[in-house]
């Protein structure tokens, strides 16, 4: 029983990084139909910008808080910038290409990121920073930690700040108008631009914050992480219903559990035969049967109504 | 007020509007008939930026607009009520008149608005929380004039109010369109109806194959015999 509870808070930590990650790509899609590949590695050079900021800070001896934060300040700022970059330059162009053409882009524009952290950062794992005291605390015989109880918490708030823009301002009611007929939204004096401009920006924001999540709780960091991470948030948009923010995130959570128990029982399962490193398999076992029995995943409309 | 000269808009290769000229002028409400595919409304679509005009130029109160971006259409006073309404079937009643009002900002004007165009269409107010893709199609007929006398234009573009609707419906959407064109507003109505968008103008211009082939008072136009036997099916 203990070793569920505990693979259960163990699955929604790693779910709500998942589903920070999902939103970048759930609202890129839900406002162009673009499957943002790179969005990933958008992910790790966050985590990479932080490890130089908030560790250089920490070397010159400044107080461990402050270095945190102005790393979390620097990551989100690069990844807002990162994120209107690749928007303005390798995507608007292609707006009126064919589908196929912007995915391949995004795809090349992965491997440019990584290449470019690889050049930056260098091709060896690096160490990120402690930037939160480790302390235990137990409940019902599963044991968390405090980095665990601030992901989910900051995870929770950065999601609950994106809803509130969505749901409660003017831009985000041209956001929701622009995913549903951007063509109507220009005639209403929406900046269609702008808007997929916004877009970009604020799933890289939120990217860049599971970034420095995924490092704090990790501890570790490469130029190739973005790729595994990018992939099963994508996973996770897919299960929620990629293009609905809701899902995105309930996908994401999901995932992380799904993931979680399947790693805590394989052993069990399969009589020792595969161990837990074998978790990565269930994020794509759950891709391959949503898209052979819910494409639209669990909240999806309908494509039909997209303009 | 709008002055469209040498207008040619062409569809992927097919001219869908061969060099048409015509005018509105401020306060009037203006016909523009024709069959389905004599370009009415690529006409409309050129004139509020949904396509880019080959040839010829518009100008809106004395202003060229003819290569602005889109979204700055509205801004210069142009509303447009697009062909199938194209109302945001996920936000609500009361979010789609409020992207309707997208570029005001006073929240107590916007407020305003929003009451005056309650009073031309009561039902809406009933309907506000609900989903405009819920409605049935002569509501979303409503919501989406309603939507973009938000905008407080000078000028209303209707592309083909009547599509679609129940001639019941027909007769509250036109009534209302004749209230709001006394309350003073410019409308250019484009119709398939031509009997009811002649009765509600005082102008017309008749289109074929991309050109106006006739123009002058609507009563007149009502009475012309080929205008009768084409389009009034007499």
């Amino acid at each position: 029983m203990d070793i569920f509870l505990q693979q259960i808070i163990n699955g929604l930590v790693q779910g709500s990084i998942y589903a920070l990650v999902a939103l970048g790509y759930t609202m890129v899609y839900g406002i162009m139909g673009l499957i943002n590949f790179a969005h990933g590695e958008v992910v790790m050079i966050g985590t990479l910008v932080t490890i130089t900021v908030a560790g250089s800070l920490i070397k010159a001896g400044m107080p461990v808080a402050v270095a945190g934060l102005a790393g979390l300040m620097a990551a989100v700022l690069v990844c807002m910038a990162l994120g209107w970059a690749l928007e303005r330059v390798a995507y608007r162009p292609l707006r009126n290409a064919p589908r196929l053409t912007p995915l391949i882009t995004a795809i090349g524009m992965s491997i440019v990121l990584q290449n470019l952290a690889m050049m930056i950062w260098g091709r060896n794992y690096m160490t990120f920073p402690s930037l939160l005291p480790k302390m235990d605390f137990e409940f019902a015989g599963a044991n968390f930690t405090l980095i665990q109880i601030i992901i989910v918490l900051v995870s929770a708030a950065t999601m609950g700040g994106l809803l509130l823009l969505v749901y409660r301002t003017k831009l985000g009611m041209a956001m929701r108008a622009t995913a549903q007929n951007p063509a109507v939204a220009s005639l209403m004096g929406v900046n269609i631009n702008r808007v997929i401009a916004a877009a970009f920006v604020i799933g890289s924001a939120l990217g860049a914050v599971a970034g420095v999540m995924v490092g704090t709780y990790y501890e570790i960091a490469h130029y190739q992480m973005g790729f595994m991470l990018g992939l099963k948030a994508f996973t996770a948009a897919v299960l929620g219903g990629i293009g609905n923010l809701a899902g995105a995130m309930l996908g994401g959570i999901l995932l992380g559990i799904i993931e979680a128990l399947g790693a805590g029982y394989i052993g069990d399962l399969t009589g020792g035969f595969l161990g837990s490193h074998y978790q990565d398999i269930f994020a794509f076992v759950v891709l391959i049967v949503v898209l052979m029995f819910k494409p639209s995943g669990l909240f999806g409309e309908k494509t039909g109504d997209r303009a | 007020m709008l002055e469209v000269t040498g207008l040619h808009v062409a569809y992927g290769g097919i001219q869908a509007v061969r060099s048409i000229t015509f005018h509105v002028n401020e306060g009037e409400t203006v016909a523009l008939i024709g069959a389905n595919g004599a370009g009415k409304t690529s006409t409309l679509k050129a004139i509020s930026r949904v396509l880019d005009a080959v040839g010829g130029d518009v100008h809106f109160c004395g202003e060229d607009i003819t290569r602005i971006a889109p979204h700055h259409i509205i801004r210069k006073g142009i509303a447009l009520v697009p062909e199938g309404r194209g109302v945001f079937p996920r936000l609500t009643v009361l979010e789609n008149l409020h992207m309707g009002a997208y570029i005001h900002n006073a929240a107590v004007d916007v407020e305003k608005d929003l009451k005056m165009v309650y009073g031309y269409f009561p039902r809406l107010k009933e309907r506000e929380g609900q989903l405009a893709g819920t409605l049935s199609g002569g509501e979303q007929q409503m919501l989406a004039i309603g939507r973009a006398l938000m905008s407080r234009p000078k000028m209303l573009l209707l592309d083909e109010p009547s599509m679609g609707l129940a001639p019941i419906m027909v007769q509250k959407i036109f009534e209302v369109v004749r209230a709001v064109a006394a309350d003073g507003m410019t409308i250019l109505l484009i119709e398939q109806n031509a009997r009811l968008a002649l009765q509600s103008s005082q102008r017309g211009y008749v289109m074929e194959s991309g050109e106006i082939t006739l123009n002058g008072e609507s009563a007149m136009l009502l009475d012309d015999p080929k205008v009768r036997a084409a389009y009034l099916g007499e």
